[in-house]
């Protein structure tokens, strides 16, 4: 069992915590000259970088939220002058805008090293060719496990998203070992060389690593079994830094966070109280060595629990649980992060289309779909088929490109669709994860 | 090694060190940046009680050192390379060799281990035993720091520190010296904390670093990438020669 950054990695935990403490209150100092917007929030708090002597001090600080980020766009959380930055990414926001991280040159590499780090645990070695079949562009997720891979010095196929037949041909054909991608695109992909009649012993394939959305221990040993791989979870999110912030070791017995660059807490999401390890909750990170866009307390508003229990591999590092779920409507469809709220936007935006509406996700095969069902109004009530299916592509095309994520919209009967008593009702997730 | 938490130190209402945490392992080198009066020497000084720290935990190999006075402090294995060498001018190059093991004449069996010391150290430092009966006053600037390293490890420190050894000295003499920090590391097994105002030459030899700013850190990190982060470019290593170009 190979352990990348066995000095960090295997940090006893007295050691750890001196190193989160020190790397804690330097980023609190940073952060609270360099960033308005943290430097107001500490203010409003009563509190300033000085007041926190401990770990659990972390506690008395403000929580740092989605909503932050949209009235910082694009760049107010930015530590570092723009000059600094050499990579832009970002993620979908709540509502309209997205939102924006950047890199510095240290920042990559870091982010690197803790990418190699989660892909050393799940087995990848510089004998491994690396086939990326996650989205390149403005998702975290291809570029990290790309750099990962490099850094170990594994052969890496910069495959991208999608185009299946051409996956497994080049499967196939360079002798890919490890496939990076969404649980449900390794599915698909099982699916499809069972169609083709290919003898999955016949590819090379021995390690999966599948992170993007949230998936069940199930799923994992269909995956496992269909493709004859070792199939393991990462996770990450881009306003923290992308994938690398935890991963999977052989034990497949949670994910070990990288705690020499994250402090992780767990709270109640309602009453936002810092809950006792084990517990079940939102998880809170904080970065400790993020040089352009550091965050302290992001509300993940992923739904986990922490494990401090030394693992078998060696590692001393904290375990989070597989995601649970989530603290808001956020849905994940195909790998993408959607807000109810981003579709209400477009369309409000659409002329004479009031929001009465209800998102259906699904999972056909193993694909993910949506389908929004909109109410009729007097105002889209249209006589002619042709002015309707105008009216609905317009609306496609709009939350195509808003979403990244194709949907399919319905027009239904006025008042079928239940008024809302809670958010649940908007959305229908019929998806058995 | 060492584990300082949450280090306060104050000259009369000034807040000089704030919050200051930091660590050294076994072995390591560590090096303090930051502008002057950010509170490097300030530092060094709290850990050598030379200025009494206001508050903080200070650990020695585990041992508390806060609150102690300077020569327990020596005597549990930390001795002060200080700024502007300060070596005893009209007294000879060895006799200031053995004043640095003046701690340990009282302890029993200690001249002969004291005898041998000082033949390591003119085996290490051969300019030294050359002068050895010469005022240290008369010596260059580059052999009196090798004089203050000397006399420092007479007493066989465990953690040394190192305030400014390359200060005021001819830029071969500063490869000598940063030589010797490396030496005493690969030889001795020495672990060093330095401070030096030559930041990329320190960040070269160092395992890691901190960055101090007014008296608090604010950035730790492995030496070579403190050495690519912008902020200590900027502040400590001066501008490269081509951004001085662009403009």
């Amino acid at each position: 069992m190979q352990i990348w950054d066995p000095d960090y990695e295997c940090m006893p935990r007295e050691e750890m915590e001196q190193l989160q403490l020190e790397r804690l209150q330097a980023t609190l100092n940073r952060v609270y000259k360099n960033v308005t917007c943290y430097r107001n929030k500490f203010k409003e708090a009563g509190i300033v970088p000085e007041d926190v002597l401990s770990l659990s001090d972390l506690s008395k600080l403000p929580f740092t939220t989605k909503e932050d980020l949209r009235l910082n766009y694009p760049y107010g959380m930015f530590a570092v002058p723009l000059r600094e930055v050499v990579r832009i990414h970002s993620s979908s926001g709540t509502t309209g805008k997205p939102t924006v991280v950047g890199y510095t040159k240290n920042d990559l590499k870091v982010w690197s090293n803790l990418v190699a780090r989660f892909m050393t645990a799940a087995g990848v070695n510089s004998d491994d060719v690396v086939q990326i079949a996650f989205g390149y562009g403005l998702f975290t997720g291809a570029f990290g496990l790309h750099y990962g891979s490099e850094l170990i010095g594994a052969s890496v196929i910069p495959m991208g998203a999608g185009n299946t037949e051409k996956q497994i041909m080049i499967m196939q054909d360079y002798r890919t070992t490890a496939m990076v991608s969404t649980p449900s695109y390794a599915v698909t992909i099982a699916e499809r060389i069972e169609k083709m009649g290919i003898d999955p012993k016949s590819l090379c394939l021995k390690v999966g690593l599948f992170g993007g959305e949230p998936w069940s221990e199930a799923m994992r040993r269909e995956i496992e079994s269909r493709l004859g791989i070792s199939a393991t979870d990462n996770y990450g999110l881009s306003e923290v830094i992308g994938p690398g912030v935890a991963g999977e070791c052989p034990c497949k017995k949670g994910m070990h966070i990288s705690e020499d660059s994250f402090i992780a807490e767990i709270i109640d999401p309602d009453t936002c109280q810092v809950l006792p390890p084990g517990s079940v909750g939102e998880l809170v990170l904080t970065s400790l060595t993020k040089e352009a866009f550091p965050m302290v307390r992001y509300r993940t508003r992923d739904i986990t629990s922490l494990d401090y229990a030394k693992c078998d591999c060696g590692r001393t590092t904290v375990r989070m649980k597989k995601t649970m779920g989530r603290s808001d409507d956020m849905l994940i469809i195909k790998g993408v992060n959607v807000y109810p709220s981003q579709i209400e936007e477009v369309l409000f935006a659409i002329e004479g289309c009031e929001p009465h509406y209800q998102l259906v996700v699904d999972r056909k095969g193993t694909m993910d779909t949506l389908e929004i069902r909109i109410e009729v109004t007097e105002n889209i009530f249209f006589d002619e088929m042709k002015m309707q299916k105008a009216f609905l592509d317009n609306v496609e095309r709009r939350i195509d490109s808003m979403l990244g994520v194709g949907a399919a919209v319905k027009l239904v009967e006025p008042n079928s669709i239940p008024r809302a008593e809670g958010k649940a009702s908007r959305v229908i997730d019929k998806r058995k994860i | 090694m060492l584990k300082i938490k949450n280090l306060n130190t104050y000259y009369g209402k000034v807040h000089a060190l704030k919050n200051v945490s930091l660590h050294l392992s076994k072995g390591e080198i560590v090096t303090l940046i930051g502008a002057n009066g950010a509170g490097k020497t300030t530092l060094l000084n709290s850990l050598s009680a030379i200025i009494p720290a206001a508050s903080g935990e200070l650990l020695l190999e585990g041992k508390s050192i806060a609150g102690l006075p300077a020569d327990r402090v020596v005597s549990l294995g930390l001795s002060q390379v200080p700024e502007g060498r300060q070596v005893f001018n009209p007294l000879t190059v060895e006799e200031n060799l053995e004043l640095g093991a003046y701690l340990r004449y009282r302890a029993r069996g200690q001249q002969g281990a004291i005898k041998e010391d000082l033949q390591r150290m003119f085996a290490m430092f051969p300019r030294l035993e050359e002068r050895r009966r010469q005022a240290a006053g008369t010596l260059s600037g580059g052999e009196q720091q090798m004089l203050a390293i000397g006399r420092a490890l007479m007493a066989r420190p465990k953690l040394l520190l190192l305030d400014e050894p390359s200060m005021g000295l001819a830029p071969l003499v500063v490869q000598d010296i940063f030589k010797v920090i490396q030496r005493l590391r690969s030889e001795e097994g020495t672990t060093i904390l330095l401070v030096e105002q030559n930041a990329r030459a320190a960040l070269k030899v160092a395992d890691r670093g901190y960055v101090l700013e007014t008296g608090k850190v604010i950035l730790e990190g492995v030496a070579s990438e403190l050495l690519e982060n912008k902020d200590v470019q900027r502040a400590y290593l001066g501008r490269d020669k081509k951004e001085i170009w662009e403009r």
